[in-house]
């Protein structure tokens, strides 16, 4: 049976489904950091170099590798509002960004709290950490433009060209370090295979699938949201049993 | 060479983000769900543009 994928870019049929997923992904996200924590803070072992302070590398690399997916999520649903003005596109491009954002700020504050005692200081202008910087200022641009817009249809098709123009901005983040020669160090998994000790890698791995969760629960439960807000005048919003309730 | 403080540092704002974001998300889902109930009863603004009439 074809699946009519068209009939899930309306906003009244997306509401409710995306409804059922929240408590899902949001228990499964619970899950999957318990796991995750108990694998990186009691199963893995302390490094022979860092010491416990490694221990970072659990939260930094989920959330970096989440910020610039998530970035990637965003410019697909403006380049789908742009090619096929589907509502529901600008939508979920809306409620990626402050998760994205979120990402990017825990990616960097995590990095330079593990940078100051394994390299000495908290900050420095690396090719790595810069493109992740600018990677944040991009999150918080398409943040502001969105406000200064009232037009919520005009906001998205705005919002849509500066995301596409700002993905450019991801591969030069990922290839930064091979690029340039930075402070940061180099990719330690590879689609190729990882120089990391097992269960650092397993607890890296779960909490990676812990982070992805928690970002996808968040993110319908706020277009959720911005659905009600946008189509509140709609007849079908009327007839939901939250909206009438006291 | 332990340095717990800024594992602690790390974590600690790491929660503390995602609860925020949490809080800040079901604060607006309520707001939303308040403007639904209370447009249910009011007309809906885009109406008012199919008019004939010119403003006022």
């Amino acid at each position: 049976m074809a699946l009519n994928w068209y009939r899930f870019s309306s906003p009244a049929t997306f509401y409710p489904l995306a409804g059922r997923l929240v408590p899902l992904f949001g228990w499964g996200a619970a899950v999957l950091a318990a796991v995750g924590l108990w694998l990186g803070f009691v199963v893995a072992p302390t490094d022979f170099q860092q010491g416990e302070v490694y221990r970072i590398i659990f939260i930094h690399v989920p959330s970096a590798w989440m910020s610039m997916f998530l970035y990637v999520v965003m410019a697909f649903w403006g380049a789908l509002l742009l090619g096929f003005n589907t509502r529901l596109s600008g939508m979920m491009a809306q409620a990626i960004a402050p998760t994205g954002a979120l990402m990017t700020f825990i990616a960097l504050w995590s990095g330079a709290l593990w940078g100051r005692p394994t390299w000495g200081t908290y900050w420095a202008w690396d090719a790595r950490m810069t493109s992740e910087l600018i990677l944040l200022f991009l999150y918080f641009g398409i943040i502001a433009l969105r406000q200064a817009i009232g037009d919520p249809r005009r906001a998205d098709r705005a919002c849509a060209v500066l995301a596409l123009v700002g993905v450019v901005n991801i591969p030069i983040i990922y290839f930064s370090v091979k690029w340039w020669n930075t402070l940061h160090q180099g990719a330690s998994v590879k689609l190729t295979g990882s120089s990391m000790e097992t269960t650092m890698l397993a607890g890296m791995l779960v909490m990676s699938f812990a982070f992805w969760f928690y970002a996808i629960a968040v993110v319908l439960a706020r277009v959720r949201t911005i659905v009600l807000e946008r189509e509140r005048g709609a007849a079908w919003v009327a007839e939901l049993p939250e909206a009438r309730s006291a | 060479m332990n340095h717990w403080h800024f594992i602690l540092g790390a974590y600690g704002v790491t929660v503390l983000a995602m609860v925020v974001e949490i809080l800040a998300a079901r604060a607006r889902r309520r707001a939303a769900l308040e403007a639904a109930r209370a447009g249910a009863d009011a007309p809906v603004p885009g109406a008012q543009l199919s008019g004939t009439g010119g403003p006022g």
